[in-house]
């Protein structure tokens, strides 16, 4: 049963918000803006440097919950939220871990759908909040089968 | 340009129309991102899952509509983005971005903000706090 998963958390990774992983994403979502991608502008900007686009923290490492086995497919992104207290800075180092808030189940049109509350942090060295990031991922039947098995 | 600043409630940002979908920019979006599910790359995979064929990343859509705010950043940042995934987004899918502020309370703007296809259905529907240097 994947309600035993509440509370539980991963262990904290560190990261890097590397300068040519920033550009390969802007490009992705084509938003060119100098502000990303100019060193220049950054070090002009009242930052000082470089800044990561707001869902950039989507391609960090958050660590792995004890058992919790989140397949590569079949997972449904339900609901996605992102909190700052600073835009995050090109080479900066972010520690980053996740935590399961809840999970429920409720009946859709065909089968009962569970719903995985994550919640996702990044942290400086000293262990200040940078973000936090909130997902709902919607697992259908075939997915619990597969993680429970 | 009008700074975010001078925009009274119920104002609309200029909206952005974007490219037909294609592979290519979700292969490319897979790459810079690293969620390679299949479903938004490779027709039998999608099929298999029961979808009528590839689909965007809902991060994809996200990371493409935050664009909006994109050039007000030298009055402030997007302090919180959060967005429903409402509806699938196909290969050759035209969306539009749109933003509405919706209330201001001292410093923060707060914006309803969708995606929208060419059949006018809303894709993504959130919310952005755009919060003001001071």
């Amino acid at each position: 049963m994947l309600r035993e998963y509440i509370g539980k958390q991963s262990e904290k990774i560190k990261n890097y918000v590397e300068r040519g992983a920033v550009r390969k994403f802007a490009e992705a979502i084509k938003d060119l803006h100098p502000l990303y991608l100019d060193k220049a502008y950054g070090k002009q900007s009242r930052y000082r440097e470089n800044i990561a686009p707001p869902t950039f923290p989507i391609t960090f490492d958050y660590g792995t919950i004890a058992d919790l086995r989140l397949p590569d497919k079949g997972l449904i992104h339900g609901e996605q939220t992102f909190r700052y207290e600073r835009p995050l800075l090109v080479n900066e180092e972010v520690y980053c871990w996740m935590e399961v808030n809840n999970y429920v189940e409720k009946r859709g049109n065909n089968e009962k759908l569970g719903f995985l509350f994550l919640t996702k942090h990044g942290e400086n060295a000293s262990g200040k909040l940078l973000f936090s990031a909130k997902q709902i991922i919607i697992l259908n039947e075939a997915v619990r089968r597969e993680m429970l098995a | 340009m009008k700074p975010i600043a001078d925009y009274s409630l119920n104002g609309n940002l200029t909206d952005i129309q974007l490219a037909p979908v294609t592979r290519l920019d979700l292969i490319q979006y897979a790459g810079a991102s690293g969620d390679f599910n299949p479903i938004h790359t490779i027709d039998e995979e999608a099929e298999k899952a029961g979808l009528p064929g590839i689909i965007a990343h809902g991060m994809w859509t996200m990371g493409n509509l935050s664009k909006l705010f994109t050039p007000y950043y030298d009055e402030g940042f997007i302090e919180e983005y959060s967005i429903r995934f409402r509806d699938l987004v196909r290969l050759d899918d035209v969306l539009t971005l749109k933003a509405t502020l919706l209330k201001r309370v001292q410093d923060k703007l707060y914006f309803e903000v969708i995606a929208v296809n060419q059949g006018e259905k809303i894709v993504v529907k959130g919310q952005v706090v755009f919060k003001l240097y001071t």
